[in-house]
């Protein structure tokens, strides 16, 4: 530090990063000043009703919409063949292999409906209430088809087809092949087969969909406001869908409430507004009820997985082996077929091993189409591993974690190239678990355990493991390119410091509750030397934020975030060249901190940034060649993913004779290396975990024979609520990423990585010593009340044989 | 298919009702059609935009508001029977200098929100809980929020918020009375809907 060269007499100020800032997002957040899509009105609004096919799978025989046109304040109605001419298919990005199965995706269904849900028309009305009252007065005959509902089925010969045209429910097989796995196999002592299901998830963002398009008809141009996580590659999508020209379309993600990965989605309702508006010459918005929002936005996870674990008789692992069914659902959103891939690399886990062996099949089925879902692809793998992992140390009579240090990847040999050939870059398993055990009291625990099954108590004490990786900050554009996607994982930033001195951050990510406003200005006060509230952050607009690849995958800290931190540092650069000048000095002999620019030797010789951020804007007496006001862009490129690992750890108490689960203490010890929120961190790590937890114990979409969703309204569908969660304990170790210049990592999808295998291992470590040999997600009462009662009566039938 | 001759013609009112409720301290007359929702009437008509819809079922509490001292899930109410009422909303928790009630300043402490969404129903539904029992136990805060669902917080800090709002009502000694402590014009005798 300089303070003392530039006579300045006061503490070294706190650094930003690393500081618990409550948030600058929550001033409005909390008063109700708030900018939903839905709060939005223009003058000549119409609103927009979709009619929905109640049917799995049928085809469209006849729409008739004259008696809904009939209706008072009805304006139009449109059906898919309507619209079929100025709307190209839906798009998805991701074509995973040279011959996967690519269905065309209408909008609106134009001869068959494949899901219930499947939009079949569309209503303009004068005001909300008149647009869903005619949705009675539209018409359609339908012919059933049958519905395609089992994955295993699905693929069978002579299965009835979600696409007739294609030929096949097989959309794709994507293999990832590493080593010899038969021959691991060969050399195992032990082979331990198991099976997953991973049920289907609905995302459940608090804030429905919703969009408003506000057309200026005479330039062509259109504003497209929609709750989404994704402005700017909707933008891309719906110029590409709509053939508006990108550069008249200008999209904007306003207050966006929750996404989770559901409104990380290029949804047709966007382009059906976009149409009418075209259409119409006037404004529309369209808001989705929640009921409809089960059915109409994408789903998550939907897999079977098929695990096989070759070991030796004393624990090392030698090879995995991983064939997955995934359910697509009826069409392929924008990234679908690759949301089980992003798994594909995970199956490991943070374990060293000689063979994997990778195979996923996308199937097509006759439901809501599946995509992202906060951790996509990556909770599926890492609950097969950890959870296969423990059913192996049962297998062998250790310990679970035992198991896991016998295989993990010790910290000394960072960076390490896995079997499935990722680098991880940084970590250390071994101090987060010890940490996560001495917060946990693991030993206690477990002669607790050891005790109460001694006794037979029916509440049985479980605990359960959970050593998870995560790969993610999506993506390393070359990367992103070998799997086929379409696009890169680039990220943009540019700061502008004002003639005032105050500063302005553009970020190409768009967030919806993380808060990056706040830390996004930590990290750019810091190396500016600015005040925190000098610092505003703007995002969400293609036309603020022209540039930018928006927010999922556990992103933007570590590619937006630092793409901040790097023009800042052009900022800082820049500002050096012109105080050098203003100053009389060579910029070697400048120094720079807390904002300012001092000559080495010469404490009165001094610029603040504020004062040379003035003078460029002046531009009265610049360098030669240098340009006027002091701004600078960044985009961002990571060279790797961000790896962030923990070990959770779950005491669950089970009572066997009603089936009731309760978490005792859930202890996450979290590794997302430097941190800088830790407020926001731990707020990440809560949320993701309660999700995670709700996939283990709670959460599910069914579908009955038919098709059906049942569970399609908030009242059928169990969101947990504050008294359904517990208490968490939260900790962390920091091992600094070495991809970056701050050494963070990612946050925002570990939570619910990790914690779905802790909490159904804790649960099987309850029911094991009874013959239970595994409990389907959500782990419901009457799961594991008819588990228990299974594994008694198979045992009291195996002493009847023995007798 | 665009209608052709009645698209600018005006919304016909089969019939309507006569309502009038004060909404955060100011006084409206209105309108409306009898099924209007509360919240829609807030919302679409006053334009008092800081309560937002979550659910059409009555699950996740997101429009919860304050109807004549009692919280109220505003999609699970109409208009009219708000009528000769006083509304609560998350805009009028304020005081008249702007100062926030200590629910707000806690929730923004304790980093108890992440998208939002849900706080204004939280925050409204909290105040009913501290309003009944000034000093709860976590516990008794998980069980009076069991109405309100929120997606990113897993609660945690929800919980810590309503308990730090609670310390701090209790310092200043002057927990909320039921209804507002402004003048009240007279309510029309009508029951508060359950």
């Amino acid at each position: 530090m300089s303070t003392g060269m530039t006579g300045r007499t006061e503490q070294a100020p706190v650094r930003e990063v690393g500081r618990a800032r409550t948030r600058k997002e929550d001033a409005r957040l909390v008063t109700g000043q708030t900018t939903w899509t839905d709060n939005m009105t223009v003058p000549g609004l119409l609103h927009v009703a979709i009619l929905r096919s109640p049917l799995a799978h049928a085809r469209i025989e006849r729409v008739d919409a004259s008696p809904a046109l009939e209706r008072e304040g009805v304006v139009a109605v449109f059906t898919g063949a309507d619209l079929a001419a100025g709307l190209g298919s839906l798009p998805c990005a991701w074509q995973v292999t040279e011959d996967m199965i690519l269905p065309e995706h209408p909008a609106v269904a134009v001869d068959e409906v494949r899901y219930v849900g499947d939009p079949v028309a569309v209503v303009v009305a004068r005001d909300r209430y008149a647009a869903a009252d005619a949705l009675e007065d539209v018409w359609v005959d339908y012919e059933p088809l049958p519905p395609v509902l089992d994955l295993e089925a699905a693929l069978a010969e002579d299965a009835p087809l979600v696409h007739a045209d294609k030929g096949s429910n097989r959309c794709y097989t994507w293999p990832l092949v590493s080593g010899d796995y038969e021959t691991a196999r060969g050399q195992a002592d032990v082979v331990l087969r198991r099976r997953h299901h991973q049920q289907r998830l609905i995302p459940n963002a608090m804030e429905p969909r919703a969009c408003v398009v506000v057309p200026v008809p005479s330039t062509g141009e259109y504003t497209l406001y929609s709750s989404t996580q994704i402005p700017h590659i909707v933008r891309i999508m719906m110029a590409l869908t709509t053939g508006i020209p990108e550069q008249k379309l200008r999209v904007v993600a306003p207050d966006v409430g929750g996404g989770f990965g559901s409104k990380l989605q290029v949804y047709g309702e966007d382009a059906i507004c976009l149409a009418l508006a075209r259409t119409l010459g006037q404004p529309v918005k369209w808001t989705e009820s929640r009921s409809e929002s089960y059915q109409a936005q994408h789903h998550g996870r939907g897999q079977i997985q098929d695990i096989e674990l070759a070991a030796t008789s004393d624990g090392r692992l030698l090879g995995m082996k991983a064939d997955i069914l995934a359910d697509m659902g009826a069409y392929l959103m924008i990234i679908t077929p690759g949301t089980p891939l992003l798994g594909a690399f995970m199956y490991p886990g943070i374990y060293k091993m000689d063979a994997y062996d990778f195979h996923c099949t996308g199937v097509f089925t006759t439901r809501t189409p599946t995509d992202a879902y906060r951790g996509a692809g990556r909770p599926e793998a890492t609950f097969a591993i950890e959870r296969t992992m423990d059913e192996l140390a049962a297998e062998l009579g250790l310990d679970p974690l035992e198991l896991r240090r016998r295989n993990w990847i010790r910290h000394e040999e960072f960076p390490f190239t896995t079997v499935a050939g990722l680098t991880y870059d940084s970590g250390d398993y071994a101090a987060a678990t010890d940490r996560a055990t001495a917060l946990f009291g693991y030993a206690d625990l477990r002669a607790e355990q050891r005790a109460r099954h001694a006794n037979a108590d029916p509440v049985r004490l479980g605990i359960g493991v959970s050593t998870y990786t995560e790969m993610c900050g999506l993506a390393p554009s070359r990367i992103l390119g070998s799997l086929r996607y379409a696009a890169g994982g680039w990220e943009a930033a540019s700061i502008r410091v004002l003639a005032t001195g105050k500063v302005e951050v553009i970020t190409g990510t768009s967030p919806h509750g993380q808060g990056h406003v706040t830390a996004w200005s930590q990290i750019a006060a810091d190396v500016l030397g600015v005040p925190f509230e000098d610092v505003e952050v703007m995002h969400g607009d293609t036309r603020v934020a022209p540039q930018g690849m928006d927010t999922y995958g556990s992103r933007s800290l570590v590619i937006g975030g630092i793409a901040v931190h790097e023009a800042a540092l052009k900022v800082v650069a820049k500002a050096r060249k012109l105080a050098a000048h203003l100053l009389e000095a060579s910029e070697d002999d400048l120094d720079f901190a807390d904002g300012v620019f001092s000559v080495r030797g010469s404490p009165d010789a001094r610029k603040t940034i504020q004062e040379v951020a003035f003078a460029a804007f002046a531009a009265h007496d610049l360098p030669e060649g240098m340009e006027p006001t002091l701004n600078a862009e960044h985009l961002l490129d990571p060279d790797n993913f961000s790896y962030p690992h923990g070990t959770h750890l779950c005491a669950v108490e089970v009572d066997t004779e009603t089936g009731a689960v309760a978490i005792r203490s859930y202890v996450c010890v979290d590794d997302v290396g430097r941190v800088v929120n830790p407020m926001i961190v731990e707020g990440q790590v809560h949320g993701g975990v309660a999700q995670g937890i709700a996939q283990a114990l709670y959460e599910e979409a069914v579908y009955d024979d038919a098709g059906n969703l049942v569970s399609g309204t908030m009242a059928d569908y169990l969101v947990p609520a504050a008294p359904d969660l517990p208490d968490l304990v939260t900790d962390r170790t920091e091992t600094p990423a070495t991809s970056n210049p701050l050494g963070v990592k990612g946050v925002g999808e570990a939570g619910t990585i990790a914690s779905t295998p802790a909490v159904v291992n804790a649960i099987m470590d309850a029911l094991r010593p009874l013959g239970v040999r595994d409990v389907r997600m959500p782990c419901t009462p009457e799961r594991i009340w008819r588990a228990v009662r299974e594994a008694a009566d198979s045992e009291s039938s195996r002493k009847e044989d023995a007798s | 298919m665009v209608s052709p001759a009645k698209d600018q013609a005006p919304m016909p009112r089969a019939s309507v009702a006569r309502i009038s409720v004060n909404v955060d301290g100011v006084d409206h007359r209105d309108e409306v059609e009898p099924r209007l929702l509360l919240v829609h009437y807030l919302r679409d008509t006053l334009g008092r935009t800081g309560t937002p819809i979550g659910c059409d079922t009555g699950n996740c509490g997101a429009c919860t508001v304050d109807l004549d001292g009692a919280t109220v899930k505003s999609c699970q109410v109409l208009a009219v029977q708000a009528d000769g009422g006083r509304v609560t909303t998350i805009q009028g928790l304020a005081g008249p200098d702007g100062a926030w009630h200590p629910l707000q300043t806690a929730f923004h402490e304790q980093h108890a929100l992440q998208c939002g969404y849900c706080t204004p129903g939280m925050i409204m539904a909290a105040r009913d809980l501290l309003r009944e029992t000034p000093d709860p136990t976590p516990e008794q805060v998980r069980d009076a929020l069991e109405g309100n669902l929120c997606r990113c917080t897993g609660y945690q800090n929800i919980v810590r918020a309503v308990l730090a709002a609670a310390a701090e009502l209790r310092r200043q000694g002057a927990p909320e009375p039921r209804g507002q402590g402004v003048d009240v014009p007279q309510v029309s005798g009508q029951e508060a809907p359950a």
